[in-house]
């Protein structure tokens, strides 16, 4: 059984249906990128990875567990922005992220909160923001705030990062950057991602995969009408090289 | 196209440093001369004229009210007013701050207690304090405490809804992060939501010292043996303005140190605040 399961999900909201009948599955440490037009559910399906929603109709199943009910330490999250406590200093920050869910109360106290304070300060110098460990979010650029972010979500040590365009504020410098240093975070613990971007070369960049989203067919008297679903599915290894090498054996079928 | 010097527009004109004192002054003195030329009219007419006193008359007789002990008492009257008025506005406020608090955030993170509580504060908010004040007498007798209630119950609702208006309002990204690193509903409340409301807490106390005062003097004016408020209705009987004004001067001049406690020790304690204040 593959490690992340969907099976024929759909969601929607007041029944205007925004999701139709998505499958698909992920195998363990796959790099799986989403992109789509706006409004094609992209967002949407993020969250029900996340289980910050409940899917209509279908499930969700990671790692063989019951489907989630609300998020949980098994999923990370990195979101475009506000994902990183406004009120704590960057240590702190990540302090906080062994702490919150360490007890009832989400504060640690003596040997366990040394304990994570080396933590913290290790993974600071890792993450290149050892020098800025006492600032305040605010202060800091974009591409510092989403490292964090990231280096944050990963201390819980979820099955799956969930990343919801989470270079989609950032210059193209800090860009290809952050790609190296999302690509370096891979290569060292070979976690399950699935990341939702506007960024076609970014998708194909760093995806092992990648999910077009998208409405199969639209109705002409009613727009809304038609959820959107997986329409094409790429492989995108070797650097998504060439780009478009379409696997018809993956092709999610549309069924009637 | 004609070449005559371009002026700005007036929305682009900033006045520089001493020019923005001037216009910062300029209200200030045009209040204070219109008053002494009322005065002197009034005074050049009848010298014992009561209801304008001159602006010297007024120093003459703060200085007295500041310096000079009451002769049956023995303490300055003044000051007594001022702890007694101050003691009942910090209890009243700090009472409302602590049940906004607790409200605030629960309402504000919990849809069960949003659901209940946010109608019922909504509605409680609408009662006119001041109706009520006739009941904190007859229940809480004339003494500190229906004073301290009357402060604390007229600023309560608008700061919890403040309050729970501001959590509610934090961006959901924060919150299901907390819930991916594994964070229990109480946990959030007090490591992401509470440190989060505290400034927002400080404001709107700022926001809410003039009802605050208003409610306070209501009452002292109402019944007290002591008081800012309850010595100028008293002196009304005399039309003592000059010790009137003496005392309401004095009652602005705290209100505005107040504030700007408040607004230093908020950007002390939150500087990752700093732009929300």
């Amino acid at each position: 059984m593959s490690f992340v399961e969907v099976e024929r999900v759909s969601q929607s909201y007041d029944r205007r249906p925004i999701l139709d009948r998505v499958s698909m599955s992920a195998k363990e440490g796959e790099f799986i990128s989403i992109v789509g037009a706006s409004g094609c559910g992209k967002s949407t399906f993020l969250r029900l990875l996340l289980a910050q929603e409940q899917p209509t109709r279908g499930r969700i199943t990671i790692a063989g567990a019951r489907p989630a009910r609300e998020p949980g330490p098994d999923r990370g999250v990195v979101f475009q922005r506000y994902s990183v406590f406004p009120h704590m200093s960057v240590r702190q920050n990540l302090v906080a992220a062994s702490a919150l869910g360490a007890n009832f109360f989400g504060c640690l106290f003596g040997a366990k909160r040394k304990a994570a304070q080396k933590t913290a300060d290790d993974t600071l110098e890792r993450i290149g923001l050892a020098h800025v460990a006492h600032a305040y979010p605010s202060a800091l650029s974009g591409g510092m705030q989403q490292r964090l972010a990231i280096a944050q979500a990963l201390m819980a040590r979820p099955k799956i990062l969930l990343l919801d365009e989470p270079f989609g504020a950032l210059d193209p410098g800090t860009r290809i950057t952050m790609h190296e240093f999302l690509m370096e975070l891979r290569r060292e613990t070979g976690m399950t991602v699935f990341m939702v971007t506007h960024d076609l070369g970014e998708g194909f960049k760093l995806g092992d995969r990648v999910l077009v989203f998208d409405k199969p067919r639209w109705d002409p008297v009613d727009p809304n009408a038609i959820g959107a679903t997986i329409t094409y599915d790429f492989d995108a290894r070797d650097s998504g090289i060439p780009f478009q090498r379409l696997q018809e054996k993956t092709h999610v079928p549309i069924e009637a | 196209m004609q070449d005559r010097p371009r002026t700005l527009r007036w929305i682009n004109r900033r006045p520089d440093r001493a020019i923005s004192f001037l216009l910062v002054i300029i209200p200030f003195v045009l209040v204070f001369l219109a008053y002494t030329i009322g005065s002197e009219a009034r005074l050049a007419v009848n010298p014992a004229d009561k209801l304008l006193p001159a602006p010297t008359q007024i120093m003459e007789t703060a200085e007295r009210l500041i310096t000079e002990a009451d002769k049956r008492s023995g303490k300055i009257l003044f000051w007594s007013d001022t702890a007694a008025s101050l003691s009942r506005l910090a209890r009243g406020v700090a009472i409302a701050a602590g049940i906004a608090l607790a409200f605030g955030l629960i309402i504000g993170i919990l849809p069960y207690a949003r659901t209940m509580l946010s109608p019922f504060v909504n509605v409680l908010s609408m009662i006119p304090p001041l109706a009520i004040l006739p009941i904190l007498f007859i229940l809480l007798g004339l003494g500190e405490t229906s004073k301290v209630a009357l402060i604390a119950i007229g600023i309560t609702p608008f700061l919890i809804r403040d309050l729970a208006q501001r959590v509610a309002e934090l961006p959901t990204e924060q919150i299901v992060k907390a819930q991916t690193l594994g964070a229990s509903s109480f946990a959030i409340g007090l490591r992401v939501a509470l440190p989060q409301a505290l400034p927002r807490l400080l404001g709107s106390l700022r926001l809410s010292l003039g009802p605050a005062w208003l409610f306070l003097i209501a009452a002292e004016a109402v019944a007290a043996d002591a008081g800012l408020g309850y010595r100028i209705f008293l002196v009304r009987r005399y039309l003592a303005m000059d010790v009137i004004l003496t005392y309401v001067i004095w009652i602005t001049l705290l209100a505005f140190l107040l504030d700007l406690a408040l607004r230093l020790i908020s950007r002390h304690a939150f500087p990752w605040a700093e732009e929300g204040l």
